[in-house]
């Protein structure tokens, strides 16, 4: 599965529509498979990053506050989302794989993963 | 014990104070984390005070103002309290559009530095604008009682289901009225569709309503629909009804009556629900008994009937609707044009508008491109207007020897009389121009022709014909 969280720096974007950066974590048996990384987008917008966690067949949606007919769309197209985030976006997602992490979860630690980066086409 | 409780009688919690204001708002320190949150914010985010409490507070509150954003920085650099304008994302995955204003305080005797950043709910506001922006109907403007009462009907209009038939004469806004209607009423997210049932003719108005089947003429190649089976769900209005060939009169009425019709060359029914609004500048009862409009047609039809009023009728609405129009030219063409003077104001107020709104439009229009300066002078309108305007006085001139005349009549010859003289003819204002543009450019004709907006043979031919050359 795939796990793509909205980036602002290391933490979760505080919302949706004007994130510009996403983590995405390829997690097998429970761990993270390889190196994270962070892809920045042309620009904010929530259709173009609805249209990259559908590309990136992302199973799980980490991110900050979201509009419901987005959620309602990336539920639909049975994607899960946790929504409401606050906090290192790394530590959200170590939570996330140990299903831990709750909408409006605000996760406190020191911790971060090492990332490459790459530009969304 | 007694004195202390004169001075201060009661002290209650900060935090109990904000709980009791209807409006965010969080105490921030000078990096925008939060220190505190009243209870309304609570609500509106999600998080309590105290799970909020050390983060920075763009994070808590999913708004569009990130904590390095100008407004903020702005309140730290100068002290000085600041607002703008954003949106929040509410606990409900709802955008709420708020005005955040922060205002810097200091702590006595520590002198640190915190901020009081308060939301205020701004969506009833912003819908009040668009309201107000759009008037009671898209488009159509009007203080006139007579358009007051259209407005007060329009809601009644979009509550019903029924056919409604619009008159007026050329240019008051039946199409505008009609997509007002539609636009108000529970067909509003469906499509409008409009067909003008005097633009085509009778062979093609036929397949453009009902649509065709491949093969059903000379050039189906393929499968088409009708506009009545692209308004499904919508309303269709049929301008120009009067103009409808007697044979689709009959098969309006079918499909009025029944909701199916067949396509041109189909032999499968296709029901439609779709409303109907039709719209008419003919007097459709003297149609009917010329025999040139069926009258159970007509019947069904004038369920509910609206006359829009010619603008002559529409007392105080020219200045109205000039002001209306004046504004969109001069933003769409980007011109410094800011108001007509008042001659040429009179002159439109005393002009009978025989094109309605539409012809008070194009003479903006054209009042807009035409002018160089701030001011819309006479000159600068259509020489027609004031050619019609002429006419009107000389025909009142005439009323007045025949002893009769009446109070609009008064009050055209009142304008006309107030326009100077030297502004009689336009071949007279254009002569003036000429000269005017030509001493300004120390008799440069190519430099006039350019200030003039024309070309140097045009301005060569105008020389020539008012002997200048």
């Amino acid at each position: 599965m795939k796990i793509l969280a909205t980036l602002q720096h290391n933490d979760i974007a505080p919302r949706f529509d004007l994130a510009t950066e996403v983590l995405i974590a390829r997690i097998v048996r429970g761990r993270i498979s390889g190196e994270p990384r962070t892809v920045l987008l042309p620009g904010p917008g929530s259709d173009e990053l609805c249209s990259l966690i559908i590309r990136e067949e992302a199973s799980l949606v980490i991110c900050g506050g979201i509009e419901e007919a987005h959620f309602q769309y990336l539920v639909w197209k049975k994607i899960e989302v946790i929504d409401r985030v606050i906090g290192p976006a790394d530590l959200a997602i170590a939570q996330a794989i140990t299903k831990q992490l709750r909408p409006g979860a605000i996760v406190r630690a020191i911790g971060r993963l090492e990332t490459k980066r790459s530009v969304a086409s | 014990m007694l004195e202390t409780e004169q001075t201060n009688p009661f002290s209650p919690d900060l935090i109990d104070i904000l709980n009791g204001v209807p409006h965010g708002i969080a105490l921030v320190d000078q990096d925008f984390r939060i220190i505190m949150m009243n209870r309304f914010l609570e609500a509106l985010t999600g998080y309590s005070g105290e799970e909020a409490s050390g983060i920075y507070c763009d994070q808590v509150l999913h708004s569009s103002f990130g904590r390095n954003s100008s407004v903020f920085r702005q309140t730290v650099e100068t002290g000085v309290s600041c607002s703008a304008e954003g949106d929040i994302i509410g606990l409900n995955r709802k955008k709420i559009p708020m005005r955040f204003t922060v205002t810097p305080i200091v702590e006595p005797g520590e002198g640190r530095q915190a901020m009081v950043l308060v939301l205020e709910d701004i969506a009833v506001f912003q819908e009040l604008d668009r309201k107000k922006e759009l008037g009671p109907a898209k488009g159509l403007l009007g203080h006139s009682p007579k358009m007051q009462e259209i407005f007060e009907l329009l809601p009644v209009l979009a509550h019903t289901d029924s056919s409604v038939l619009i008159t007026g004469e050329t240019g008051t806004g039946k199409d505008l009225l009609a997509e007002a209607v539609h636009q108000a009423s529970k067909r509003g997210k469906y499509p409008f569709i409009k067909v003008n049932c005097g633009a085509l003719p009778e062979s093609l108005l036929e397949s453009e309503l009902f649509g065709h089947m491949r093969g059903a003429f000379t050039g189906a190649h393929a499968d088409k629909h009708g506009m009545f089976q692209l308004a499904q769900g919508g309303t269709i209005f049929l301008t120009e009804i009067g103009d409808l060939p007697l044979p689709l009169q009959v098969k309006l009425l079918t499909v009025l009556d029944d909701r199916e019709f067949f396509p041109l060359g189909s032999q499968k029914k296709v029901r439609v629900d779709v409303r109907l609004i039709t719209g008419t500048h003919r007097n459709l009862k003297q149609l009917v008994q010329e025999g040139k409009f069926r009258e159970d047609l007509f019947f069904r039809l004038n369920v509910l009937r609206v006359h829009l009023p010619p603008l002559r009728e529409r007392v105080g609405d020219v200045r109205l609707l000039i002001d209306h129009f004046l504004q969109m030219f001069a933003t769409s063409f980007k011109k410094n044009v800011k108001m007509l003077s008042a001659p040429a104001l009179r002159l439109l107020d005393s002009y009978c508008y025989p094109g309605n709104v539409r012809e008070l439009r194009n003479i903006i229009e054209y009042g807009v491109n035409i002018c160089r300066g701030e001011i819309i002078e006479v000159e600068h309108l259509p020489p027609y207007v004031l050619a019609d305007v002429s006419k009107a006085s000389r025909a009142i001139a005439v009323t007045r020897q025949s002893g009769y005349i009446d109070s609009g009549e008064k009050l055209a010859a009142q304008a006309v009389s107030e326009i100077p003289d030297n502004v009689s003819s336009w071949s007279a204002i254009e002569k003036t121009n000429i000269l005017a543009a030509l001493v300004q450019t120390g008799g440069s004709r190519t430099g006039a022709a350019k200030a003039l907006g024309w070309g140097r043979t045009t301005l060569w031919r105008k020389m020539k014909e008012y002997e200048l050359a």
